[in-house]
């Protein structure tokens, strides 16, 4: 067996947390955890949220961050115990044995100081080499990675560069000093899919190139697919299964981790009856007031009764700015929306109480789209109250079916938002928005900040509820996997225009324009060797990203 | 032109603008009023031509807007007018006091401003651990506790009994420097202690959210020294919050001044001010006004013109 | 409902002063301006707890109707300033457009200059009466009042939670009752408790300077300083009104210390 770079083994970490009201309590995160890692390979961890991923990640570099505690077991780093080291020891491994790229590399870098200073730092600290070297070393991952004018890259600040450069950067700042093992903390999560293939593809041959070991941290098994050697899948601070990539993906004995590779693959064969659409959005075109260019162009799409329409793209293609369009927040300057037989006012406010009954709304974020200080009884019940005039007892009867329906049962009327996880939130959001009885329901990025098996339950319940409701999903979202697993058609949208529009079927399949097949061929799928085809098969875009 | 002049003289501006606006803001709030001033001078009892004659005096019969810009042009000469009470010039009358009230706060300010940073820092360093704890008791004790109310405190228990200091601060140009730093020993220091209580409590917010931040740690995970972490990283970035923060609480030296001199019995500008409101001397009222507020607005100029050019999005942009 | 130790401090002093503020007559021994010795500064006896004044009354009594009057003077500026200064705010924030702007830049203006030296300029040409003290400390104050709620009510206006409620069709009236106010509560009430200290201190503050409270009226900052001549002779009366101010003040942030914790650690649900 060649060198063991990295061994945990039995990890266990802790953290105090502070209940408002109560005393202080200390809680397991990390739960005895053992792997081993040998030069030059790479790991995979991926879980949910709270599955201790980053925290395992961080403490190879024997760090807790924010008062989390390595308390048990050992970390061997090149045979030496670190999880006791202290002082000029632990600040001698980091930052040159192991280095870390964050999440967020926006937030990482230093608003004060130039790239190719912070670039450098570490290997002028730790006198690895002199300036003169690290700098030509420094140029040559800039190139290496992609960076436009490797040369010059270094001389701006962080603020001057795009998302997906920093992320670049910090990736030349983590392997600058030649460094045995590099952490990588959800390094693409925060960008955008066409964006995230450039990076992973840039890691992927650094990786390679410089022969280092890495830890990859992310939630996204298809993208850890691409870059590891080896998978370690964790729950609840527990490893669930751990061995080598192809069997985790091709042959996963646990339940969980089948559950995770089988994500948004749900059946759902394409709707084809033509009646009268129930919206029709008639060449749209919209802009915000006081500004000079079109949110949305000439934009035209139509919805069945019952069906789903998903509409694709990502941060600023303006599939959100056409959500505000239909509801009347944003009145179009041309053009009409056309629902249930009528054509809407342009604006909310000319709206009758029935039009805007009909038309319900579920948002991205859950918390925020409900009254903190307002019951789930109270939440759910508004609508009926509302539009129906429901009171008393037969607005509870009815507030109580409608939790049924979404799976959640009758303790919950009382409960205030606060106390209910992340999928129970969006679930109340759905409830709320069906008490209206209405004829479509925009949902907005509704599963977009969930963990994946949660966000799978979220979908397995929208689409029962369509088939026994018939109401219509306008579904925005920017993920690919989601649109295949639950749309009839697809609308895809950039920079305010409708690029490409009709039947799920027809829309994935080929030809394709431009960007429908760049969107396309970024999402990452759950097969091994995937991003070499297509890193062969792409110029990668050094300009822009 | 690059976006710092233009966001520089844009501010600058401002302030200008402002303090045009406050001018005339001062101006109105001495003539709306139910009852005139000539009235509230010579009491209930005067006699109609009395009233009448002062109101000439007064040049109360012109129009509000010309007396006005009278007024503020003549300001922008230097002439501020005459005290109605005393009928001495005001420019010159406010020219010594000024120069002790500055005096004063330039001390206040030179022990306050560090001792709030190292506070600060002290705190940030042990923070929820008793030094912070301590701190934070102190000067929330100060904050709570009007100006006046610590002067007497430390009048009585030091300058009286200890026999420190003096309790009465008189200054004037005969005194060797020594001799003036003796005098206003005990104000200074209750001038500090009211300013330093606010200034700290938020140098230890600036310099926590500074510590707090993202690339802290990631200086943190490249194995530097807690030292040059500071010194290279968190440094460079507290300079433009702890200098806004200095600048806004030096704003209260302002009103903590007016109060220190009149217990003192220092020949300041604010004793000089509270003595006329109570004779209802309004030209010497609207002077001082306008002083006190130009530098009030000033101070907080400062601050602005110093995020500007230290904002590192500013000075390189795309 | 566990009470932390120093909350309790706070809650049984500002009770204390508060009581004895709405009980004085009965409480005080003597009247406000009742000349009860022909000793100055006489010190504290059996007849006279606190001793007398520089004039010879019963500086106990004259402490109670002085805390009366201070209390009074600050609970009234307080409610003025809070409620011109939160309506105000609420106002610009959901109206938004020219109204906004206009009460933004005039609040900004009046916040120009502080609030101390603008109530001397406009105090030395009115009457000092206490509607005029009143009214005068609380509009300069409900500036402060005015930023924080504006700022509160936009926060909240742009969350989902709000544009959910527009997009049922809900009124103005039921947004800004049922959706806005209960969760902009918590910080306005925090933020109630240092004002009124502000209103206690600027009160004392305008008398000590003699441009508050007018003789014999009694109020804590007048007290301190009509007894101050005494404390170069080593006479301490002066220190009784002025460690009342201290101690009502300090209460009171205590308190409100306690109620921002309670308050701001649960996200809406019990209590809240």
């Amino acid at each position: 067996m060649a060198d063991t770079l990295l061994e945990i083994r039995d990890l266990r970490i802790e953290a105090t947390v502070y209940p408002p009201g109560e005393r202080p309590q200390d809680i397991v995160i990390v739960d005895g955890v053992s792997l081993a890692l040998e030069k030059g390979r790479v790991l995979g961890l991926i879980g949910e949220s709270g599955a201790g991923k980053s925290t395992i990640g961080l403490s190879a570099m024997s760090y807790g961050r924010g008062g989390v505690r390595l308390t048990g077991g050992e970390i061997l780093l090149n045979g030496r115990e670190i999880r006791k080291a202290r002082g000029a020891a632990l600040r001698d491994l980091r930052g040159h044995e192991v280095t870390y790229v964050a999440q967020s590399a926006a937030a990482a870098f230093n608003p004060s100081k130039r790239l190719m200073e912070q670039v450098i730092e570490t290997s002028l600290w730790h006198g690895i080499c002199g300036r003169a070297e690290a700098e030509a070393r420094a140029v040559t991952l800039f190139a290496k990675l992609g960076l436009p004018d490797p040369e010059t890259f270094g001389h701006r600040y962080p603020h001057q560069v795009s998302g997906g450069q920093l992320q670049r950067a910090m990736t030349a700042m983590a392997l600058c000093p030649k460094p045995d093992l590099v952490v990588f903390d959800e390094p693409t999560t925060a960008l955008d899919v066409t964006t995230q293939i450039d990076v992973l593809a840039a890691i992927k041959e650094a990786i390679r190139d410089t022969g280092v070991a890495a830890l990859y941290i992310t939630h996204d098994l298809a993208v850890v697919a691409q870059v590891s050697d080896d998978i370690m899948v964790l729950k609840d601070g527990k490893t669930v299964e751990y061995g080598p990539v192809d069997q985790i993906i091709n042959h996963p004995r646990e339940d969980y981790t089948r559950a995770l590779v089988s994500v948004r693959s749900m059946d759902h064969p394409e709707k084809a009856e033509e009646v009268e659409p129930v919206l029709t959005v008639d060449h749209v075109t919209a802009r915000y007031r006081g500004t000079h260019f079109d949110v949305l162009k000439d934009v035209t799409v139509s919805l069945q009764p019952g069906h789903t329409l998903a509409v694709v793209g990502e941060s600023g293609s303006g599939k959100s700015t056409l959500a505000r369009a239909i509801t009347g927040l944003l009145p179009p300057t041309k053009g009409a929306v056309h629902f249930a037989g009528r054509t809407l006012a342009p604006a909310l406010s000319q709206r009758s109480k029935d039009d805007l009954r009909e038309l319900q709304m579920i948002y991205q974020m859950a918390d925020v789209a409900m009254n903190p200080r307002q019951t789930v009884g109270t939440i759910v019940g508004r609508p009926l109250e509302f539009y129906f005039g429901l009171r008393g007892e037969e607005k509870r009867k009815r507030v109580q079916e409608l939790l049924d329906q979404i799976e959640m049962g009758e303790g919950y009327i009382d409960r205030y938002p606060a106390e209910l996880s992340g999928g129970q939130k969006q679930r109340v959001c759905i409830a709320r928005a069906l008490a209206a009885e209405p004829k479509l329901i925009i949902c907005d990025e509704v599963t977009s900040a969930l963990d994946p098996l949660v966000a799978d339950g979220i979908l397995k319940l929208l689409l029962n509820l369509q088939e026994q409701k018939n109401v219509a999903y306008l579904f925005i979202t920017h993920d690919i996997a989601t649109v295949r697993a639950i749309a009839d058609s697809i609308a895809v949208m950039y920079r305010g225009e409708v690029v490409r529009y009709g039947p799920k079927a027809s829309v994935l399949s080929p030809p394709f324009d431009d960007y429908t097949d760049l969107l396309l061929s970024s999402v990452p799928e759950m097969r091994i060797g995937w991003l070499e085809e297509v890193i062969a098969h792409r110029k990668m875009e050094s300009a822009g990203h | 032109m690059s976006p710092v002049v233009k966001l520089l003289a844009q501010r600058i501006a401002l302030g200008l603008l402002l303090l045009f606006l406050v001018s005339i803001l001062i101006f109105v709030g001495t003539i709306i009023l139910p009852g005139d001033v000539a009235q509230s001078i010579l009491g209930q009892s005067a006699t109609p031509e009395a009233l009448a004659n002062l109101r000439r005096d007064l040049g109360l019969n012109e129009p509000a807007v010309t007396r006005y810009f009278a007024w503020l042009f003549g300001v922008l000469q230097g002439d501020l007018g005459t005290a109605l009470t005393s009928g001495q010039d005001i420019a010159t009358q406010i020219g010594a006091r000024l120069g002790n009230t500055l005096f004063l706060a330039f001390w206040a300010a030179v022990i306050s401003v560090p001792l709030a940073i190292f506070l600060g820092l002290l705190a940030v360093r042990y923070r929820d651990r008793w030094p912070d704890k301590l701190i934070s008791g102190v000067t929330l004790a100060s904050i709570s506790v009007p100006e006046f109310v610590i002067a007497y405190v430390m009048i009585f228990f030091v300058a009286v009994k200890l026999r420190w200091g003096v309790s009465v601060a008189t200054i004037n140009d005969s005194m060797t420097l020594g001799e003036k730093l003796y005098a206003i020993a005990l104000p200074v220091a209750v001038l500090t202690l009211v300013v330093l209580a606010h200034m700290m409590r938020m140098t230890r917010a600036a310099i926590l959210n500074v510590m707090q931040s993202a690339y802290i740690e990631t200086a943190e995970l490249k194995g530097l020294t807690l030292f040059t972490i500071i010194r290279r990283h968190a440094f460079p970035n507290s300079i433009a919050p702890i200098v806004n923060v200095v600048m806004l609480n030096l704003a209260y030296l302002v009103v903590g001044v007016v109060v220190i001199e009149v217990v003192f019995v220092y020949p300041g500008m604010g004793q000089y001010l509270v003595d006329h409101v109570s004779k209802r001397d309004v030209p010497v009222v609207q002077a001082c006004g306008l002083i006190f507020a130009a530098v009030y607005i000033g101070l907080n100029l400062v601050a602005d013109v110093v995020s500007i050019l230290t904002n590192p999005r500013l000075r390189h942009p795309k | 409902m566990r009470i932390p130790l120093a909350a309790l401090i706070g809650l049984f002093f500002t009770a204390l002063f508060f009581l004895t503020a709405i009980f004085a007559p009965w409480i005080a021994p003597y009247g406000m301006a009742e000349v009860v010795s022909r000793d100055i500064w006489a010190p504290s006896s059996a007849e006279f707890l606190l001793g007398t004044d520089n004039l010879g009354r019963d500086l106990l009594s004259r402490m109670i109707y002085g805390g009366r009057t201070t209390i009074f003077i600050a609970t009234a500026a307080t409610i003025l300033s809070f409620t011109t200064g939160s309506v105000l705010g609420f106002l610009a924030a959901v109206v938004g457009g020219w109204v906004d702007q206009l009460l933004s830049r005039f609040v900004d203006l009046l916040m120009s200059i502080p609030s101390l030296i603008f109530a001397l300029v406009v105090l030395s040409v009115m009457p000092v009466t206490l509607p005029v003290l009143i009214v005068v400390m609380g509009l300069l104050d409900s500036t402060r009042v005015y930023r924080l709620a504006r700022a509160v009510a936009v926060d909240i206006n742009v969350m989902d939670y709000v544009e959910a409620a527009k997009l049922r069709g809900e009124g103005r009236g039921w947004i800004i009752f049922r959706e806005i106010l209960p969760n902009a509560l918590s910080p306005l009430v925090a933020e109630m408790g240092l004002r009124f200290i502000f209103m206690v201190l600027f009160v004392s503050t305008l008398s000590f300077l003699g441009l508050g409270v007018q003789p014999p009226m009694a109020d804590w900052g007048g007290l301190v300083k009509e007894n101050a001549d005494g404390i170069v002779y080593g006479i301490g009366a002066a220190l009784y009104p002025a460690i009342a101010i201290a101690t009502l003040a300090i209460s009171v942030n205590l308190v409100a210390d306690w109620v921002l914790n309670r308050t701001t650690s649960l996200k809406g649900g019990r209590g809240g």
